[in-house]
Parts: structure tokens; C-alpha cells; sequence
């Protein structure tokens, strides 16, 4: 008998020290990851002071003498993100409600997998539509001299952010026990009352969640706003100006920088401004969904 | 004196799809009074219970026949507002069941949804609804917390407050001391008593005890069909059916 069990703690020991290699691994390369950004990146702060390349309005790498200013690229990417919520926040939880309290069982069934689907496409197929189809249409309807700008790079980045808010908005209300529906219904209280008076509320802070999750996605997209967006390193005037966000930046430029070049430091910099600002928009859902979790009957 | 009928079923028939769960129950509840419906588990006492304010609508593919009619309207027949006929039958579930609000904004929740705008109203009778549950005294400081907070015995109290504070004329209780410690049970059971002078109670218990304790009248089911009917005293000491004596002396369920 003890043989048997010598063996078996023996057998725990190893299971335990093979997940928490796994575990820990995720954590040290984040950390690892961070550290490379942070180091790479330094160097340009030599050239340029943190003021002048947050603020700075002129982003010419490549000029001499030249200029490191992101704030066009910061504007870009903030502007493509806000259009992209504005279009994805009503889109995204709009699908969430019907999925989870209007669509028959089967219907939701069906349609559930195929958002999940398209959460899962190819970044480079939203972009390469956008190009192809979406971007001809908008020059033709507006009559603008580019079809590819802030306005279709928004539209895209939606289209990536609401399956992603779709499917996690979708769990919370579905999350809503029945019984605190059944509660509302008793008292009179009609279909669609009980739907934005009771669920709504109770799934607030996973709605919330799923929000800035699908925003912090959509900050991070390289491919699509490289293709849609026009690379204008420029602030916006209107939304069909052409803008230049981070990711697309970075990508159109990190090929063509000379090895451990200011141009080089300067994409890492950016790259470590994206990083800090997504972590950022990750903590808030994670503080978020902690702050409203309900605690009792109605708990998530 | 026999007291009026407040609600008579007639020939009630209910199905879940193909499975009848309910087979000819006819009955009449009198105004005022505490009836209680025993049976053993998956006997359709709760089923019966959710017949009597149409909460069985909810479940896609459910069937009832025959005739449940409160004070002498037929609450099936096709001029029936479901909403409205909620508001006259409250409810009180098995489990606890707040809404993720403030405790004022719980018993603030039925007069809203009908209507009810004046601020006066709501506070006065907010704080009348909890005081009939016996639960004012315990929260009047702090009206505005969640009410997620409460104890388990606190947030069914505070739903029977919730459910009071719309004016009823009948409240259902399923269960409702079920998720309860034998403190709060009590004092839930004391409520009862207080209530039934103003409302016609009926309530599913698995208790026997309980039963015995608060109701008038009891009701036995078994297997979807009422077995016997009749005042609650006589029924536990003198049960006319073999199979109601069975399950109250314990010898099955």
C-alpha cells in the first residue's frame, strides 16, 4: 500500500512540476518580451526626448535631419479604434441580445459557431476586401481621391471587433440565471423590460468586458489597417482622410530599417507605446469585470 | 364561515410536449387563505403552482386545457393579459432570487415596470412592503446597498417584500423556505401567518411539517393527478385516500 502511494505522490510531484513550467512559461516570455521592447527601444530617447516623440507632429525617419513625432500614428490608431467601437459596440451587443434572448435554441446553435468562425479569419482576407471591394465603393459613392482611409480602415477593424464582443457579450447575458428573469416576469414586468431593467445590469460589467477586449483587438490589428487605412503619417481632418495608425507603422517600416538604427529603436519605441496602451485596456476589463462581479443568486 | 372562492380550476389539464405532467386537477382556493400543495418530488405541485400566474408560458412547447379562473375569469381564455394577471398573482421562488439592484430599487422594481411614477408612492410603499415582510427593521439603514449583501433568509424576505409591493391579491410561494435555515424558515413561516388575513396564499412544500403548520387547506398530488383535497387538519389527522396516509406517515416520497 504505501509503495503504491509513495508512487502516486510521486506522480503528483511531476504533474505539478510539468503545469507549473507550462504556467510560468507564458508569464517569463511576456516578461522576456517586455524587457527586449524596453531595451531596443531606449536608444531613440538619446535622439529624441519621450515629450518630443509622444507630441512630436512630424514623422519623417528618414529625412536628415529626422523626425521621430507619433503623435499622427497615436492619433491614427486612436481614431480607427474609436470608429470601429462606435460601429462595433452596437453591432457587437446587439448580436450578443438577439443570440442570447431572442434566436430559437437551434437558430443560436447555428449562428454562435459561425461568429466564432469569423472571429477566426484571416486578417488579411478583412483587409484584402476591404481593398478590393469596400475601398472602390467608398471613392466612387464620396467621390474622394482615396478609398482607402480612416473611414474603411474602421469599418474593418468593426468587423473584427464584433464577433469578438458578439461572442463574449453573449455569454454574460446568457450567464443571467433564469430565476432572476423568471423574478421580473412575476411582477408584471414585460419581456423587454426585464431584458434592459434586470439582464442588462446584471450583465453590465461582462458586456463591459467583452467591450474592451474587442477594442484592445482592434488596437493591436496590423494587417488590416496596413492594407485599408492609406499610410498617411498625418493628423485626420475628416473621417475620410487617410491615417497611419501604430501597427500598420511599424510593420510598412521595421523591413526597411537599417539594424539598430534610430529608425529601428524608433519603431521598437512605438511598438512599446502599443504594448503599454493595450495592457492598459486589458487591466481595465480585468478590473472591470472584477469590480461589478455580483456576489449572491445573480453571480456570473 | 366558509370564505368566498378566490380561484376554482376546473378538469386542468398540462403538458410538456408529449408528457402530460398534470391529469384533470380540480379544486377551488378560498379567499384569504393559506393552502398548501404537498406530494412527493416530480409530482407537478410546482407545475400547478406556475399554472396559477402562467409562468409555464415561458417553456416553448407547453400545453394546458381546461379552465383556471380567478374571481370567475378564466385567466387561459384568449382576453387574458399575462402582464396584468402577474401583477394580481405574486410570486415567490424556491430560491432567493434579488435582482443585482439596490434593496430600495428590489421592492421599487414591480411598481415601476406598472407605472408608477410618483416618488412619495414608491418610498411609502417601499417601506410598508418591507415592513410586511418583517424585514424593515433589519435594513432601514441601509436601503441603498446591494442587495446581493443580504443573507440568504434577508433576500427571500426581501423578495416577499418585492412581491407585496405591487398589491397582489394572491401570492405563490414555491418552495420558498427550501434554500433556508430553520431560523429564517421560521420567521418566513410567522410572515405567512401575519399575511393571510390581507392575501390568498397557496404554497408548495416538500415539508409536511410546514404544511401542517401554516396552511388552511392542503392539496396532495401524485404523479400529476390530486389525490385528495381538503381542510389541512383533517387531512393529516384523518386522510381519506390510502395513498395520502402512505406519504404522510412517510412510507414513500
Amino acid at each position: 500500500m504505501s509503495e503504491t502511494s509513495a508512487k502516486k505522490n510521486k506522480l503528483d510531484l511531476f504533474f505539478h512540476l510539468v503545469f507549473l513550467v507550462a504556467g510560468a512559461s507564458g508569464v517569463i516570455i511576456l516578461g522576456l518580451i517586455f524587457a527586449f521592447l524596453v531595451m531596443e527601444s531606449l536608444p531613440i530617447f538619446n535622439v529624441v526626448s519621450v515629450k518630443d516623440f509622444i507630441l512630436g507632429l512630424d514623422w519623417y525617419p528618414t529625412y536628415l535631419p529626422a523626425d521621430y513625432g507619433i503623435l499622427p500614428l497615436i492619433v491614427g490608431s486612436a481614431c480607427v479604434v474609436a470608429l470601429a467601437t462606435l460601429i462595433a459596440i452596437p453591432l457587437g451587443i446587439g448580436t450578443a441580445f438577439y443570440l442570447a434572448e431572442i434566436a430559437h435554441p437551434r437558430t443560436r446553435a447555428m449562428i454562435k459557431p459561425v461568429i466564432e468562425l469569423i472571429e477566426g479569419l484571416p486578417t488579411v482576407v478583412i483587409g484584402f476586401f476591404g481593398m478590393v471591394v469596400v475601398a472602390p465603393y467608398l471613392q466612387r459613392t464620396f467621390n474622394l481621391t482615396t478609398g482607402l482611409n480612416m473611414f474603411n480602415a474602421g469599418i474593418m477593424l468593426s468587423f473584427m471587433a464584433v464577433p469578438t464582443i458578439a461572442s463574449i457579450a453573449e455569454d454574460a447575458i446568457y450567464s443571467v440565471p433564469v430565476h432572476v428573469r423568471e423574478g421580473s416576469l412575476a411582477l408584471g414586468a414585460s419581456q423587454w423590460e426585464t431584458l434592459y431593467r434586470v439582464v442588462f445590469p446584471a450583465a453590465l460589467s461582462g458586456i463591459s468586458t467583452a467591450v474592451i477586449l474587442g477594442i484592445a483587438r482592434a488596437l493591436g490589428e496590423t494587417m488590416v489597417v496596413l492594407m485599408v487605412a492609406g499610410g498617411a503619417a498625418m493628423i485626420p481632418e475628416s473621417i475620410f482622410d487617410p491615417v497611419r495608425p501604430m501597427p500598420a507603422n511599424i510593420a510598412a517600416e521595421m523591413g526597411n530599417a537599417a539594424f539598430r538604427s534610430d529608425h529601428y529603436h524608433a519603431l521598437f519605441a512605438i511598438g512599446l507605446v502599443l504594448f503599454v496602451i493595450t495592457f492598459l485596456f486589458n487591466m481595465l476589463a480585468t478590473w472591470i469585470a472584477n469590480r461589478h462581479k455580483q456576489v449572491g443568486a445573480a453571480s456570473l | 364561515m366558509e370564505k368566498p372562492t378566490k380561484i376554482a380550476v376546473r378538469n386542468l389539464d398540462f403538458y410538456y410536449g408529449q408528457s402530460k405532467a398534470l391529469s384533470q386537477i380540480s379544486l377551488e382556493f378560498k379567499k384569504n387563505q393559506v393552502s398548501a400543495l404537498i406530494g412527493p418530488s416530480g409530482c407537478g405541485k410546482s407545475t400547478f403552482l406556475r399554472c396559477i400566474n402562467r409562468m409555464n408560458d415561458l417553456i416553448p412547447g407547453v400545453r394546458v386545457e381546461g379552465e383556471l379562473l380567478i374571481e370567475n375569469q378564466n385567466i387561459y381564455g384568449s382576453a387574458v393579459d399575462v402582464v396584468s394577471l402577474r401583477r394580481k398573482v405574486g410570486m415567490v421562488f424556491q430560491k432567493p432570487n434579488p435582482f443585482p439592484k439596490t434593496i430600495f430599487e428590489n421592492v421599487a422594481y414591480g411598481m415601476r415596470v406598472n407605472g408608477i411614477r410618483n416618488r412619495t408612492e414608491i418610498r411609502d410603499r417601499v417601506e410598508q412592503s418591507l415592513r410586511q415582510a418583517a424585514l424593515f427593521d433589519e435594513v432601514k439603514e441601509r436601503l441603498d446597498q446591494s442587495a446581493l449583501r443580504l443573507s440568504g433568509g434577508q433576500q427571500q424576505r426581501l423578495c416577499i417584500a418585492r412581491a407585496l409591493a405591487v398589491e397582489p391579491d394572491v401570492v405563490l410561494m414555491d418552495e420558498p423556505c427550501s434554500a433556508l435555515d430553520p431560523r429564517s424558515t421560521t420567521r418566513v413561516e410567522e410572515l405567512i401567518g401575519e399575511l393571510r388575513s390581507t392575501y390568498t396564499i397557496i404554497i408548495v412544500t416538500h415539508n409536511m411539517q410546514q404544511a401542517a403548520r401554516v396552511s388552511d387547506y392542503t392539496a396532495f398530488l401524485y404523479e400529476g393527478e390530486l389525490i385528495e383535497y381538503g381542510l389541512t387538519r383533517q387531512l393529516f389527522v384523518k386522510p381519506q385516500k390510502k395513498q395520502t396516509e402512505d406519504y404522510i406517515t412517510g412510507r414513500f416520497g
